[in-house]
């Protein structure tokens, strides 16, 4: 059996006491490229936020090839939300792209030409290279997600977390940054990428992570798309779920009491 | 003149230490400021300076001197206090981050007042000298101070160059910086510690409420001029220290007027003119390209309308008269005065009996512009399949943008035509 990419157990995570993600529990496997598919407010942000240790959770864990996140932290890449950052910051493209080769270890010291050269083949990948010496502000939103790609690249990891890379991007751009993601597939790397439209996600995915607060399904695509988890995803409001969250938050409740096996 | 020439000297040892204590001062503060500006903290700022009152009150109170060392440190710790009750209140009520700013800012404040009037109730008020946090009193800078500033100054600077990378990644994506594993906290920690401490030092020279604008104002001023953090940093400490001597030199020049209050004005005075005058985020340098751009298409229209009409009349060398210009297309008669006078300087036209022409060199330029708006016409008629009666608004703005890379380009593109949708031949 081929180890797992990414592992989540029993994942509860709420936001001032209201949980957002309830019981998610899924492994996935290595070498594919996986979308996660929800509504709005499903809680996909969250779940990879979670992933990386950027929110904390009210209850279970997360293991990255079988470890905790911090061993391996160097092997994985998140690009967050392109409206997670101000474009207006006094930055180049490069620079921006240069931040995919800041680690803990050169903090303190200067990037290397490596570090450079690395950069340059990035931002060649997603076809910004001519922009390398632009002002981000100056970018259109398209251009703008592909210099975060570009910083994910030059960070040459093995699993990459990605929220909405094709958000706001013209149909060319589109294909070249699924070609991108296909090549990296080829080459063994795990994709994790939260995906909005439900029509291409047979075409571009291996897996899929359907969920709506709860998971809905995690599997291959064939097996996991179907007309019924959709419906489950998507239709019909989760009134009792939605209810009992509510009276969670109200009453202060822990979400899980400490200290009981599941 | 005799004046600025002596306080730039620096010959009077009371002066020096103003001078130099409000340029530590002000260069910190723009330093520091920058990041307090790009992570969008410029409330922070105010609330600790307010913040920082109590903490020298009580560190005078306990220690019993007005050590400037002991007085920071009562400063620095009341400011930390300050910084870690709005996080917490943020984070575990339901209070949004101005009303918590708001709340921490009066309540630390008006316990600093409080514990400044038991202090001038005790009598040692007077040799305190505590009244200068308040109000701040660059003029009563002493030798100990700027001894103090210097060490403060040193270290953020220091700790700016160390850990420069990691205060810009968290300034500008903090949640891929902890994705990275960098050390975001540590890094919070240096930053708001060294702001806390440039505030501290900054306070005794332009006072409680006039903290804020130095600590903003140079960063605000700097980023109209560059795109670039590093050498926005720069520009910042540029600004501070500008302002710095300029305060210091306006009380020299006229004893009466504080300081403090005149660093602040420099301030403004530097951030409206970055505000007017930088070259491409500035208001004046805006207008300024709006304005040539409009008097090249005035004179560009003129050239067109001369050329058309010795076209369409069909025989070179006869002059045509303003009227039958103005008549070809409606220009105000004044500007197009303007416009004739230009083209006659630039030897672009001659006027023989009120009759204006072409010269050689004009009528090569106009060529160039009617190449181009039919070129365009083609250009939206070919490719973007524009009707011919519709192509022509477009290409009447165009016509003044391309350049001859573009027209090249166009030209390649469309195979080097003659006619245009029009079947007017393109020269
Ligand atoms: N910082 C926050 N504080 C409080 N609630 C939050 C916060 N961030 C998200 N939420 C709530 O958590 C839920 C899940 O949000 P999340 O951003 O994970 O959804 P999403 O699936 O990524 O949505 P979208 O498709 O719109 O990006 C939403 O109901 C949202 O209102
Ligand atoms: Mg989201």
């Amino acid at each position: 059996m081929p180890k797992s990419a990414v592992e989540v157990h029993n994942l509860t995570v709420s936001y001032s006491q209201r949980p957002v993600l309830w019981d998610v529990d899924f492994s996935l496997p290595e070498g594919k490229l996986i979308a996660i598919v929800g509504p709005n407010g499903s809680g996909k942000t969250t779940l990879l936020k979670s992933i990386m240790g950027l929110t904390p959770m009210s209850g279970g864990f997360v293991r990255i090839f079988d470890q905790p996140l911090d061993e391996v932290r160097s092997q994985v890449s998140y690009v967050p939300q392109r409206e997670s950052v101000d474009w207006d910051f006094p930055a180049r493209v490069r620079d921006v792209v240069l931040m995919g080769r800041y680690r803990p270890k050169n903090l303190l010291s200067r990037l290397s030409k490596t570090d450079r050269e690395v950069a340059d083949w990035a931002l060649d990948q997603v076809r910004m290279r001519e922009f390398s010496q632009r002002q981000i502000s100056q970018l259109s939103g398209g251009q703008q997600q592909r210099v975060f790609i570009a910083r994910s690249l030059a960070q040459q990891a093995k699993l990459y977390l990605m929220d909405e890379p094709f958000a706001g991007v013209d149909a060319a751009s589109e294909r070249a940054i699924l070609d991108l993601l296909m090549q990296l597939k080829e080459s063994g790397k795990t994709l994790l990428i939260v995906h909005h439209d439900l029509n291409t996600v047979r075409q571009y995915f291996d897996w899929v992570v359907l969920m709506n607060t709860r998971l809905v399904a995690a599997g291959p695509v064939e097996e996991v798309f179907t007309d019924a988890n959709l419906q489950a995803a998507y239709g019909g409001q989760l009134t009792v779920l939605s209810k009992v969250a509510d009276r969670v938050k109200e009453g202060g409740f822990p979400v899980r009491e400490k200290k009981v096996k599941s | 003149m005799n004046n600025l020439l002596q306080f730039l000297s620096l010959s009077d040892p009371n002066v020096r230490m103003v001078v130099l204590g409000a340029t530590l001062l002000g260069a910190g503060a723009g330093l520091v400021g920058v990041f307090t500006l790009l992570r969008k903290r410029a409330l922070l700022g105010d609330a600790v300076a307010h913040s920082i009152l109590p903490g020298v009150c009580l560190a005078f109170m306990v220690g019993q001197s007005k050590n400037p060392f002991v007085l920071l440190l009562g400063a620095l710790i009341a400011g930390w206090l300050s910084l870690l009750a709005m996080d917490y209140l943020v984070r575990r009520t339901k209070l949004k981050a101005d009303g918590v700013i708001g709340l921490v800012l009066s309540v630390f404040f008006g316990l600093g007042i409080w514990l400044l009037t038991i202090i001038q109730q005790s009598g040692a008020a007077s040799q305190s000298g505590l009244d200068k946090f308040l109000f701040g009193k660059a003029a009563s800078i002493t030798s100990q101070d700027v001894n103090m500033f210097t060490w403060v100054v040193l270290g953020l600077v220091l700790v700016l160059l160390l850990f420069y990378k990691g205060f810009k990644l968290i300034a500008f994506d903090q949640d891929f910086a902890r994705s990275v594993g960098m050390p975001v906290r540590l890094l919070e920690f240096l930053l708001s510690t060294i702001t806390v401490l440039s505030i501290a030092v900054g306070i005794q020279a332009v006072g409680v409420v006039l903290m804020a604008s130095l600590l903003i104002a140079p960063a605000a001023a700097a980023r109209y001029w560059t795109d670039r953090l590093s050498v926005m940093l720069l520009l910042a400490a540029g600004m501070g220290i500008i302002a710095a001597w300029s305060g210091a030199y306006v009380s020299f020049a006229a004893p009466s007027m504080p300081t403090g209050p005149w660093i602040v004005m420099a301030l403004a005075l530097l951030t409206g003119i970055s505000m007017l005058w930088a070259p491409k985020r500035g208001i004046l340098g805006r207008s300024l390209r709006q304005w040539r751009y409009a008097r090249k298409i005035a004179l560009e229209n003129v050239l067109k309308i001369l050329f058309q009409l010795e076209e369409r009349s069909g025989m070179a060398g006869k002059g045509y008269s303003r009227v039958s210009i103005l008549e070809h297309r409606e220009i105000e008669p004044g500007p197009l005065n303007m416009v004739l006078r230009r083209l006659k300087r630039k030897a672009w036209a001659t006027e023989i009996n009120s009759l204006w022409r072409l010269t050689e060199e004009g009528l090569t330029e106009a060529r160039q512009i009617v190449r181009r708006h039919r070129l365009w016409e083609l250009y939206l008629h070919e490719r973007l399949n524009l009707p011919a009666d519709h192509v022509h608004p477009g290409a009447e703005a165009m016509e003044h943008l391309l350049t001859p890379e573009l027209e090249e380009a166009l030209q390649r593109d469309l195979g080097y035509p003659v006619t245009d949708p029009h079947q007017s031949p393109i020269p």
